[in-house]
């Protein structure tokens, strides 16, 4: 990479200038990985203690790495790539679409026609012209469908993308929608009784075991400090918990280059679950995504995240 | 439709002032090596140089490989010797530009 | 006083049976109801998925108590559970260490994505620690670093492992270990080489 400017070549940041001689261009994303990985790498093999006394001080030692991992790409926000999905969001917000071409600025998000700030603080919500309580991809989907004349069918068919591809329009249009709340907390009052069947729902689903795996949510996230391999599991039965990370989603996921969304991530538990393909907008899904915000209530939302 | 890229520049800089530009832009930054489910190559299509101008003048230029992430976050720094504009520009495997413009502001 | 006391006990064992009948009756119109719903969200799947959606006896208690059952019921789930356990016909326990290495690598099989042909890993890395070298290890089960070597490689603890990863909840009532053997996921020929990861002396696993 040449620098040419007026005056002297400058530095980037003291955090950032051992990145800079792993990677030709400096991307920071790739040198943080390959500096995350390092230092993880580094801190393993370095122990000097390798019995099983010192697998706790190991697993410690090994979680404070990937916390800094994880900080150094959450450390500027503004390099997000989901950004980019909340400014398509936007756009395809206020752009006329569908067969009745017409933009989506008259969807009601539960705050009246149009009004998005503060609007996914307050959902899941019971919606008295769907008859339904709704989270707001279930929503979003609902108002391309009614104002816009989409084919719902259409838009819940292989309705997540691949690795590798952007998220699709609904989920951009849910991901900018929920961006309108960042800094505001989790308040969805959940208190009208369709609210608290579908809380209720949500709960038992929740510790569910089935499958040939006999796997519940609970099997992974109802405990503290565990981990699958390297990836911590937040115990979302428990508000401390749920309340850091509910609100991080939809997220950018780095492993696989895309915004993924909450109905997403639920339909991805459920694949590793060895469960069927849980449709976009189910009341079971939202049952689910109720008792997760219930959990985080009171936690900031901060989207997109970043993740693994 | 594809989002237009993103610019961060200060709201406005003093003349001397140093200043850190932010750049975002969507892309697949295909690099060839990944292979489809029946084993055959996904083509490299990747941006492969970034260029910014200000004032018309080049301030700063990257080559990117295969090692750069998709959706390439990039961003340098400039010494800010009066007001312009910025141009941005991405290349594509194949020629195609994205470009972004963007006005500094002076204080 | 002693007709006071008989009546007393009477309507007392009345209410508790009523109680308990209702509570099993709301039980089972809210998992009815429960049941619906869920097969309402996978429209699309086939009779094999939509069987997955709902736990057996077992899973279905275990849910209900959030995975901490009354010392009743875990009587009956861990003597349930044990009749299902199937043992290798030729009566060894131990396979090959390093295929079970492998199979406790790889999580591939029974998704949605994953092929029937190719062999369904065990996954054991996902939950457990094993050898000293694979770093990259879970931490929702316990470490099973030299779990052969701790137990001077006994032969009872041979039969016990094998159990555990056969049918789990025949140990453990409501553990959150699957049923590797009993739910069809391993075969017997695949639980021996992951016993034997665990068992051998020559296994990386017993190795310092």
């Amino acid at each position: 990479m040449s620098w040419r400017g007026p005056g002297p070549p400058h530095a980037p940041p003291a955090q950032y200038r051992h990145c800079l001689r792993c990677c030709q261009d400096g991307a920071r994303i790739f040198a943080r990985i390959v500096c995350g990985i390092g230092l993880i790498l580094s801190l393993a093999f370095t122990s000097p203690r390798f019995g099983t006394a010192g697998a706790q001080e190991r697993d410690d030692r090994i979680e404070r790495a990937l916390e800094t991992y994880r900080s150094m790409m959450k450390a500027d926000p503004w390099s997000n790539p989901g950004m980019l999905d909340v400014d398509r969001g936007e756009a395809l917000w206020r752009t006329p679409g569908g067969p009745k071409n017409v933009s989506l600025e008259g969807c009601d998000f539960g705050l009246g026609p149009g009004k998005v700030d503060g609007a996914f603080a307050g959902l899941p919500r019971y919606f008295a012209d769907a008859d339904r309580v709704m989270d707001v991809e279930t929503r979003a989907l609902w108002c391309m469908e009614k104002l816009q004349g989409f084919e719902r069918t259409k838009l819940i068919t292989r309705p997540h993308p691949g690795a590798g591809t952007p998220v699709k329009d609904l989920g951009a249009i849910a991901t900018y929608v929920a961006s309108r709340s960042n800094g505001r907390a989790f308040a969805a009052p959940l208190s009208h009784p369709r609210e608290r069947e579908t809380l209720a729902l949500g709960e038992s689903l929740f510790f569910r075991r089935s499958g040939p795996m006999d796997f519940a949510c609970s099997t992974c996230h109802a405990d503290s400090g565990k981990r699958i391999r390297l990836q911590p599991l937040p115990f979302f039965a428990k508000p401390d918990e749920a309340r850091k990370i509910v609100g991080q989603w939809p997220a950018y996921r780095v492993s696989t280059s895309h915004v993924m969304t909450m109905q997403h991530r639920i339909y991805d538990c459920l694949w590793q679950m060895r469960l069927p393909e849980i449709e976009l907008g189910s009341e079971a899904s939202v049952a689910l995504i109720s008792y997760l915000v219930k959990q985080a209530e009171g936690g900031e939302i901060s989207i997109p995240g970043m993740k693994r | 439709m594809p989002a237009k890229p993103r610019i961060r520049l200060p709201d406005s800089a003093r003349v001397g002032e140093v200043i850190e530009i932010k750049t975002l832009v969507a892309h697949a930054m295909e690099t060839g090596i990944r292979k489809n489910a029946d084993g055959s190559s996904i083509p490299r299509l990747l941006l492969h140089s970034f260029e910014a101008k200000f004032g018309g003048r080049e301030v700063f230029k990257a080559s990117l490989h295969t090692g750069t992430t998709a959706n390439p976050f990039i961003s340098f720094f400039m010494k800010v010797s009066g007001p312009g504009e910025f141009e941005f520009v991405w290349i594509e495997d194949g020629g195609a530009r994205i470009t972004e413009r963007q006005t500094l502001r002076i204080a | 006083m002693w007709i006071k006391r008989g009546i007393a006990v009477a309507l007392t064992v009345c209410i508790g049976a009523v109680g308990t009948a209702n509570a099993q009756q709301n039980r089972a119109a809210d998992e009815h109801e429960v049941d619906t719903i869920m097969k309402a969200a996978f429209p699309h799947a086939g009779a094999e998925w939509v069987s997955r959606l709902k736990g057996d006896q077992t899973m279905q208690t275990c849910s209900d108590y959030k995975d901490a059952p009354t010392a009743e019921f875990t009587r009956a789930i861990g003597a349930r559970e044990r009749e299902l356990i199937q043992y290798p016909a030729d009566g060894k326990l131990m396979g090959d260490w390093k295929r079970g290495e492998q199979l406790a690598q790889s999580g591939y099989g029974l998704r949605f994505t994953d092929s029937p042909v190719r062999e369904t890993g065990g996954n054991c890395y996902a939950c457990h620690q094993l050898t000293r070298q694979e770093v990259s290890y879970g931490t929702v089960g316990p470490s099973l670093l030299e779990y052969g070597k701790i137990r001077r490689f006994s032969a009872a603890d041979t039969k016990a492992v094998y159990e555990k990863i056969y049918n789990s909840q025949a140990t453990v009532p409501c553990s959150l270990m699957p049923r590797f053997g009993s739910n069809g996921v391993l075969t017997i020929e695949q639980i021996k080489d992951i016993v034997a990861l665990l068992m051998s002396p020559d296994s990386p696993v017993n190795q310092r």
